[in-house]
């Protein structure tokens, strides 16, 4: 086993039993971080199955042309205007947005693709962006969106290309 | 929410007609894909419900109400960054701040680095993107927040 995994047993571990402890001896900052734990799980594990279930789908019958010709080195901004459509539908945020990189990169989608996406999923989601609107007004939705996206944009480039040249390859958990 | 369970259930079906094979394959892919990364994600619920101890709402709120702008977007960036909250949380307590007189540009740096900066989610993102990807990305996604905060500073009349 690696050194990493087992610290990581190990500190999931500790934080078993302190959680253990702390409802054994009432102790309340013990209690507060287990009923956090549940309900962020629980939020996550709502749409965690049917990410991967489509994942799983996407990864079966989308074939790896469609994806390098729609989202590849010689899609042109054609591909990130796909990214970005395709991260307004996205859910959750950017613990979904990474799983869902890695298949569309390991299908042929380049790398500054694959970064626009992963931006624009954490900022432009649309039911997200919608619910922004309702509470700070739609003035400040436009203006962020405005600004945020060209700016995804133009880094996602310079970050692809500088990666590209370097060969950097995105790995599966390893 | 529920448009997800729609798209998935129809998706799984259209997928049986086509074919029974590749619509078990595609589950199997998707198990194995999800056990892989299950421990990061793990370690991040863990991390998630230490911080949001550590920081409740009501922290948050004292601390972005600061009068020195400069002072309060950086503290803004900093909680942003650091903590991860659903949007049904994050806007409805914006709209509160918003009423109690924090500004705009104050809560434009705290929800976009809560979007793109993810401290909490590092562990998951460097399984996929590795280390040094996952710090420019995130260094990158830092300095945007704080140029939309700016820009959102600017048009609604709040700095210069």
């Amino acid at each position: 086993m690696k050194r990493s995994s087992i610290i990581r047993i190990a500190l999931i571990s500790a934080y078993a039993v302190f959680l253990a402890v702390s409802w054994i001896s009432g102790f309340n900052p013990g209690k507060e971080i287990s009923h956090n734990f549940a309900s962020f799980s629980m939020d996550m594990f709502k749409i965690l199955p049917c990410a991967f279930i489509l994942i799983g789908l996407f990864e079966v019958w989308v074939k790896r042309k469609t994806v390098e010709k729609h989202l590849g080195e010689r899609s042109g901004i054609r591909g990130y205007i796909w990214a970005i459509l395709l991260a307004g539908t996205t859910v959750g945020g950017l613990y979904i947005a990474f799983p869902i990189a890695y298949s569309l990169y390991s299908k042929g989608a380049k790398l500054s693709v694959i970064f626009t996406y992963v931006g624009a999923a954490a900022i432009c989601r649309v039911p997200m962006a919608i619910f922004e609107a309702s509470f700070l007004g739609i003035k400040f939705t436009v203006i962020r969106l405005l600004v945020s996206i060209p700016l995804v944009i133009v880094t996602s480039i310079l970050l692809g290309n500088y990666l590209t040249k370097r060969n950097y390859k995105i790995t599966a958990g390893k | 929410m529920y448009y997800l369970y729609i798209a998935t259930g129809l998706a799984i079906l259209a997928s049986l007609i086509a074919s029974r094979k590749k619509t078990l394959q595609a589950l199997k892919v998707a198990a194995r894909r999800f056990l892989k990364i299950l421990p990061a994600f793990l370690v991040m619920l863990i991390l998630v419900s230490i911080v949001l101890f550590l920081v409740p709402d009501k922290v948050i709120s004292d601390y972005l109400g600061n009068n020195n702008t400069f002072f309060a977007v950086l503290i803004a960036s900093l909680f942003g960054s650091i903590t991860l909250m659903p949007g049904f949380i994050v806007f409805p307590l914006c709209g509160i701040l918003l009423e109690k007189g924090v500004q705009y540009t104050v809560l434009a740096a705290f929800t976009t680095t809560l979007m793109m900066v993810g401290v909490l989610t590092y562990p998951i993102e460097k399984e996929y993107f590795g280390v040094k990807v996952t710090i420019i990305r995130n260094a990158i996604s830092l300095l945007i927040a704080l140029v939309i905060a700016a820009m959102i500073g600017i048009f609604f009349g709040e700095i210069f």
